[in-house]
């Protein structure tokens, strides 16, 4: 027989304020096994775990029962507190009176009903509670971080400072991601490559860190610690040994009119390519898709121009498979796609452009060289309009928007205007804007030296309609402070397009098993407290595939990933979660249905050799469950036809004296 | 002035949550009828929101809406003004009992350039 304390916390007023704690706690006192029931204001803390310990000691208790908050809050904390005082901490039960009680309901006899019904579940699971020890597994001290963005380069080039080896897996023939696009940054306005490209190149340098450029992951098993993971290299039909970045294919290769996707297709570029000037690795690629030689066999140009020797048509995918102790997914955004808003004429004008275009039309390396000139026309615009919020905040076209704040787009676009303003005094700029949000050090002054410093006119109202004429875009939008329709003929339109995660960030998700939002942001396991762990265990975030955010936020995210993946390489050996699943094999009939619903991999079958009767024996086929893998979900107890699988912790029998507890 | 009980109504009648809306100002944007109207579509949420009820009651704007729903096309929070408009509208025709268009007037708007369902339409939309 158990000997089992019972612990009422009030949380403050949380609790105490719906549910009557002195009540619970005398109502728990009668329940079979509890030798002791007491309530407090704060079980958490210090004194609160004193009063747990002295209490096990006093009472010669062998179980408890804490009734607080959710498990996912405090368990950790009091299966702590019992092993400082001696018991096994998985002979503790929370049972959620906040969460799930008070704060869920209003009348304090309700609550307080549903509080002691709660507790008494919690105590009937405990009397069937055994001391349960996790097994240890080594750590793999190597960490993988996909996507080679600003958050994946931060996020290695941390983990490599502290010593441990780091690939990066860019899915682009080149690290840099967005950033690399960009011309200047806010809110200090420095070049993007300038900042930029030297971090790229220490990651390419740092001997901790492999970058496999033009690279995907394909599969992942494993869990924390100890995760397997296959890279499809892609085929680049350039040896990366021997190529040395020289350029001299890409000038003779004359398959010249292959959209370039680095600046957005406003010009070209050649089948065989590096991406940009400081691509690391500087190695050149050729694009399947439009290689004459790769399509129909006719050219083989680059081969006769390449000195190294280093094109090779033959090359094929190659899979590396690698272990890594954790994993960092720094996947990075897009800008959505405008082509559904047909209000703004994107599809209809050249000169209807996104915030990203414009970041490349000013950028000295962009297909304009950096002079700000119109896409049909090649002149300079005059008069410019720059729409806020295209995409974003909006509730009621799920099918062309987002409901969320893009968070960028308020600075970038206050930018855009300032630096036009700088360059070209003779334009004139207007921003049409829903609200300015620019919570951030030193980015209201920014904002506000774009409208007094630079003149930069802004129209509190949105923008309804963007119309072509001639080589003109009538811009009629609304100015809601001076209750006015406005109608300008501007030369250029910029859209600060909302932006959502990358598309391949969902098929990821599932290969990591990691947990995204509706809108295919990965979940943070606390969004306060937790904000670069995914739910995951061994699986962190870096940057915006996070949620949106500007440079110094995913920075700052970057290195608090990185110093969480550090944490977790240098400890030797993880202690596992002894809650996991195990077959009876006397009961197991081997159908296989635990097998297809585990999403760890965990089951596999044996023949072994069962009596029979008449001392005869019998090879059956049975399951047995990998308890490294097996992360106790409990999928295969509730799949087994036969009631053969049972979870430690969660074993049917304390299931269903939790449900007869309720009931009675 | 709140008029609690007529904001209401026009609520219920017409659908519409004025709560949803972020006051961006794109439904007045592009409304065809802005010039005529003495209040635009987003102050018709606004106003029909605060309650403001009374004056709307009183204005030419609702006869101004040309139901062309582009506020309803174009609006990021699914708000629909034009059936706020709408709604505000049938309500005063029915509190006053005073059709805007009656059945005599409808031969002195007789031209052949009017397709006929215009009018049609136009009786249907003006009277009870
Ligand atoms: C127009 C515009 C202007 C901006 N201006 C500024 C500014 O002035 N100042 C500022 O602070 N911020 C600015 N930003 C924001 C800035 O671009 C982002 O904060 C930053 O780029 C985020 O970095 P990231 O690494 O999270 O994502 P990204 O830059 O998107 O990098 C993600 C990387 O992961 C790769 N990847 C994606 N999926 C996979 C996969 N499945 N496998 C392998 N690799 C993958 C991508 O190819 C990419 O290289 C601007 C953004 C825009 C759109
Ligand atoms: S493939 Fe050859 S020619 Fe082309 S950049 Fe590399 S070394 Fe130069
Ligand atoms: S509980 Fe069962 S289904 Fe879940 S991980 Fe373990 S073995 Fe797989
Ligand atoms: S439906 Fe009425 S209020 Fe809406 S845009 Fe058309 S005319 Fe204006
Ligand atoms: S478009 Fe919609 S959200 Fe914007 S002001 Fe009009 S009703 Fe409100």
């Amino acid at each position: 027989m158990q000997r089992i304390g019972v612990f009422v916390c009030w949380c403050g007023s949380n609790i105490a304020g719906t549910v009557d704690v002195k009540a619970v706690a005398e109502a728990l006192k009668s329940e079979p096994g509890v030798v002791f029931s007491t309530e407090y204001q704060y079980m958490c803390s210090q004194a609160g775990q004193d009063l747990i310990k002295d209490a096990v000691k006093e009472h010669n208790l062998t179980g408890i029962v804490v009734c607080s908050c959710s498990p996912r809050m405090h368990e950790a904390t009091f299966r702590k507190t019992a092993a400082a005082a001696g018991l096994n901490p998985y002979m503790v039960e929370i049972a959620n009176i906040r969460e799930q009680c008070s704060w869920v309901h209003k009348e304090m006899p309700l609550g307080t009903e549903k509080a002691i019904i709660l507790g008494k579940a919690a105590v009937a699971k405990v009397n069937l509670n055994a001391p349960l020890t996790p097994g240890q597994s080594p750590v793999t001290k190597r960490a993988l971080v996909i996507g080679g963005g600003i958050a994946g380069i931060q996020t290695a080039l941390d983990i490599a400072d502290a010593g441990f080896p780091v690939d990066i897996v860019e899915k682009k023939p080149t690290i840099g991601g967005k950033m690399a696009q960009l011309d200047k940054t806010f809110p200090t306005l420095d070049c993007a490559a300038c900042i930029l490209t030297p971090k790229m190149v220490d990651a390419a340098q740092n001997e901790n860190i492999r970058i496999f450029s033009y690279s995907e992951v394909e599969a992942v098993k494993g869990f924390v610690g100890n995760f397997e993971v296959k890279i499809k290299k892609k085929a680049r039909y350039v040896d990366e040994t021997k190529c040395t970045g020289c350029g001299a294919c890409i000038e003779k290769c004359p398959q010249k009119k292959v959209p370039n996707e680095f600046n957005l297709g406003m010009d070209n570029r050649r089948a065989i390519y590096i991406p940009f000037a400081q691509a690391v690795p500087k190695v050149a690629t050729i694009d399947a898709d439009y290689c004459n030689m790769l399509k129909n066999g006719k050219c083989g140009v680059c081969t006769k121009f390449c000195a190294a020797g280093a094109i090779d048509y033959k090359q094929k995918d190659e899979i590396i498979e690698e272990k890594y102790g954790a994993i960092v997914v720094a996947t990075g955004f897009e800008p959505i796609s405008m082509e559904k808003f047909d209000e703004f004429a994107y599809s209809q004008s050249k000169d209807v452009i996104t915030s990203l275009e414009f970041e490349r039309l000013t950028n000295a390396a962009g297909p304009t060289a950096g002079k700000l000139l119109r896409p049909s026309d090649g002149k300079h615009p005059h008069k410019i309009v720059f729409v806020q919020c295209v995409g974003s905040r909006c509730a009621s076209c799920a099918e062309k928007g987002k409901e969320y704040c893009s968070k960028i787009c308020c600075m970038y676009t206050a930018k855009h205007a300032m630096l036009t303003r700088d360059k070209y005094p003779d334009t004139d700029v207007t921003v049409f804007y829903i609200d300015v949000r620019t919570p951030g050090k030193n980015f209201d002054e920014f904002q506000r030296r774009a409208v007094e410093e630079y003149g930069v006119n802004y129209v509190k109202g949105m923008v309804g309609k963007v119309t072509p004429e001639g080589d003109k875009l009538i811009v009629r939008g609304s100015d809601l402070i001076a209750n006015k329709q406005i109608k300008i003929d501007a030369d250029l339109v910029v859209l600060a397009a909302a932006i959502e995660p990358d598309k391949t960030a969902r098929p990821l998700a599932t290969m990591l098993t990691a947990s995204m939002d509706t809108n295919d942001f990965f979940t943070e396991a606390h969004p306060k407290l937790r904000p670069v762990e995914s739910p995951t265990a061994g699986v962190f975030l870096s940057g915006t595939c996070q949620g949106p955010k500007d440079i110094p936020e995913t920075v700052s995210q970057a290195g608090a990933a990185a110093s969480k993946v550090i944490g977790l390489l240098q400890k030797d050996m993880l202690l596992g979660n002894p809650c996991v699943a195990s077959s009876n094999q006397l009961m197991c009939n081997g159908c296989s249905s635990c097998e297809r619903v585990c999403p760890y991999g965990a089951i596999s079958y044996e023949d072994k050799e069962f009596p029979g009767p008449n001392r005869t024996v019998k090879v059956r086929r049975v399951a047995t469950v990998n308890p490294a893998v097996c992360q106790g979900c409990g999928a295969c107890t509730v799949a087994c036809p036969s009631g053969a699988m049972d979870l430690n912790g969660f074993m049917n029998s304390q299931i269903m004296a939790e449900v007869d507890a309720i009931c009675k | 002035m709140e008029n609690k009980y007529l904001k209401d109504d026009i609520i219920r009648s017409s659908g519409v949550n004025p709560k949803k809306c972020m006051k961006c100002g794109k439904c007045t944007a592009t409304c065809p009828s802005f010039d005529e109207m003495e209040y635009h579509p987003h102050q018709f949420v606004y106003m029909v929101e605060s309650g403001d009820i009374e004056p709307l009651l009183e204005s030419e704007s609702l006869y101004k809406c040309l139901s062309c729903f582009a506020c309803v096309d174009r609006c990021p929070r699914g708000v629909e003004p034009a059936k706020l408009v709408e709604a505000v509208k049938l309500s005063v025709i029915r509190q006053k009992n005073s059709n805007r268009l009656k059945a005599d007037d409808v031969v002195k708007y007789l031209d052949e350039d009017i397709p006929q369902q215009a009018i049609v339409s136009a009786f249907r939309k003006y009277s009870k």
